[in-house]
């Protein structure tokens, strides 16, 4: 037993170890390929930054200040030294260092993925459950037919169909910005709709989520389609097997047979797949906040590649990696704490 | 009676797969006719501008004008010919991006799958750095990067979306070359590259089918949000993004500059996926 424990430890840490392994090489992928791209872009960045006028000497002069005068392995080296010791560089736009930028919008992409993958396991497992439990009827046959709609049309269509709907034929929610600017915000950090709930502030908690409501269910919409798909796929095949027929048979009800004995292990499939479908959401945070004036780090990555803010878009488009790194990471790690078959082999 | 249920339950689901099908042919035939024929059906001029028939209503409301049948935008474009050119950069960017993407990505899933050892492992890693970019990012980069344009768009498009392709006809070449009858085609002194081709790839397509009509749609979103964030085409040449990106700002002056272009855009994407998907039901041996 000790023996088993034992091996099942290092089989873990050698997965961990892999896993780590090819992380570190996507990111210095990730790292060099936008680093290359972005220092082919037209247009001066720093002729923009001066008034009109400015001489030859003195973009000479900033340039050298912002490194953009040396060739591109010199740049490449001075940023990865920098990256080492947490200096992601200066903003040209702003001239605020990009780390503080950056982690000063990260709460609320985060609060806004998190809210839309909250509302994508609820929509898609609610439409799985009842899906199983009215399988072969005409229930059933709607469900798939709006599963079929969901998937078939990206977050961004859904956002301008929620707008159209509930923005202005039926205003219930805000369609732009992340809470309402008239409010005086009590807030330390910049996870506001957490921090709202912790200071009982549920007035702001509801503005922030009047604002927030929209544009997570638009991200949420496609993702809860492949949940229900998914899910109910897998509920139906647990369905047959031995040890729910064996449940029936003790007289459990339906429902608490799906709830009970069948979504235990139908999950699994459902979750490795949520875990990826979960970084393609966040990828769609970048629009959706276009599209919805909501101040995250989608909106800032736009402004700056139309400003051609460089060390900016380097800096976000780095974190979006490492942040999509970081969820196939701890999906696959969780995947293989979970399964009983990988757990034992 | 099992088995009556199940040939049952199938010829349900090909019925409906037929329908889906020609109801999204269909519409995608249409679309193409009216792109084709636009310059010719066209109501009006697309770019003609007339400050005093700005935002006139569709033609059922009060205070529309004759022949501007859906209405007109803020300064006065009519939107239906608008809509009608718009489909011929949509579906010229759905065809050529599409198919592009799908020969680039569909080459070096299927040269990962079949050759492994050094080609897959190249391949693979490259796959997985790009599965690290956020894509819409990725793509509005490339575009500032290229300039805006057709050409830009079409480019951006298969550099960002290979992956698609190569991720899954990767995962179908390996299982295929695991089979007794590649094995054979090997024994009976067919080259390695001969295989790939003749054996495999045939046996391939019909995926590489689906998810092209599936790219098709994603290509003709893409150039929309490419569009709607002012980095596509130019600012006066009508594309549906653009006039979605119009209408956002004027939703509540004059709603249908953007419902408009949108229904239009939504059942064109619908179109493509559902066609994907009823092809892959027609594919399918099992349903089959």
């Amino acid at each position: 037993m000790g023996q088993c424990r034992h091996g099942v430890g290092m089989a873990f840490l050698r997965l961990l170890a892999i896993r780590l392994l090819t992380t570190a090489i996507t990111l210095a992928g990730v790292a060099v390929i936008v680093f290359v791209v972005i220092r082919v872009v037209p247009g001066n960045p720093i002729a923009m930054m001066l008034p009109p006028g400015a001489t030859e000497a003195d973009i000479a002069r900033l340039s050298a200040l912002y490194g953009l005068d040396q060739p591109l392995v010199t740049q490449f080296g001075i940023w990865l030294g920098g990256v080492m010791q947490g200096d992601f560089g200066t903003s040209i736009t702003s001239r605020q260092p990009v780390l503080d930028l950056v982690l000063g919008r990260l709460p609320a992409t985060l609060e806004l993925s998190i809210m839309a993958l909250v509302m994508a396991v609820i929509l898609g497992g609610a439409a799985a459950l009842t899906g199983t439990r009215f399988r072969g009827g005409r229930r059933e046959g709607a469900i798939d037919v709006a599963n079929g709609m969901a998937l078939s049309v990206p977050d961004f269509l859904w956002g301008l169909v929620l707008i159209l709907l509930f923005g202005v034929l039926w205003p219930v929610f805000h369609i732009s910005g992340r809470v309402s600017p008239a409010l005086d915000l009590p807030f330390t950090t910049n996870f506001y709709l957490f921090e709202s709930l912790i200071r009982l502030r549920f007035d702001l908690w509801a503005d922030l989520v009047a604002h927030m409501f929209m544009p997570a269910l638009a991200l949420a919409i496609p993702l809860a389609a492949i949940i229900g798909q998914l899910l109910k796929q897998s509920l139906k095949e647990t369905m047959n097997l031995d040890y729910v027929t064996l449940a029936r048979t003790k007289g459990y009800g339906e429902t608490r047979v799906i709830l009970r004995e069948a979504l235990r292990n139908a999950i699994l499939p459902t979750l490795t797949l949520v875990g990826v479908q979960f970084t393609f959401l966040i990828g769609g945070t970048v629009i959706i906040e276009r599209l919805f004036s909501y101040e995250g780090l989608g909106n800032m990555a736009i402004d700056a590649v139309i400003n051609r803010d460089l060390p900016l878009i380097q800096g976000i488009v780095i974190l979006f990696a490492v942040i999509f790194t970081a969820v196939n990471l701890i999906v696959d790690l969780l995947y293989a704490v979970l399964n009983p078959r990988l757990r034992h082999a | 009676m099992l088995e009556a249920n199940g040939l049952d339950g199938r010829s349900l689901i090909r019925r409906r797969a037929g329908l889906r099908l020609w109801l999204s042919a269909g519409w995608l035939g249409l679309l193409a006719i009216a792109a084709l024929l636009a310059p010719w059906i066209a109501p009006h001029d697309p770019l003609a501008q007339d400050l005093f028939l700005g935002r006139l209503p569709p033609f059922w409301m009060a205070g529309s004008e004759p022949g501007y049948w859906l209405g007109t935008d803020s300064l006065g474009r009519d939107v239906l010919s608008r809509i009608l050119h718009g489909a011929r950069i949509a579906l010229i960017v759905a065809l050529v991006a599409g198919s592009i993407t799908c020969v680039v990505g569909a080459t070096l899933g299927l040269l990962a799958g079949f050759l492994r050892g050094w080609v897959d492992v190249v391949i693979s890693r490259l796959i997985d750095i790009w599965m690290a970019f956020p894509p819409i990012l990725f793509s509005i980069l490339l575009i500032a990067v290229l300039g805006p344009g057709l050409t830009s768009i079409i480019i951006a498009i298969v550099v960002i979306d290979w992956t698609r392709f190569a991720r899954v006809v990767r995962a179908e070449a390996m299982a295929q070359g695991a089979m007794d009858y590649v094995a054979s085609a090997r024994v009976a002194g067919r080259g390695r590259l001969g295989t790939m081709m003749r054996e495999i790839l045939p046996n391939v397509l019909p995926t590489i089918v689906v998810l092209l009509t599936l790219e098709m749609g994603i290509a003709v979103i893409v150039e929309a949000i490419l569009s709607f964030v002012n980095l596509s085409i130019s600012t006066d040449d009508p594309t549906w993004g653009g006039m979605i990106s119009e209408g956002r700002t004027s939703i509540h002056q004059a709603w249908w500059v953007l419902v408009f272009p949108l229904v239009t855009l939504f059942l064109t994407v619908l179109a493509f996926s559902q066609l994907g998907e009823g092809l892959k039901d027609r594919f399918d041996p099992v349903l089959r």
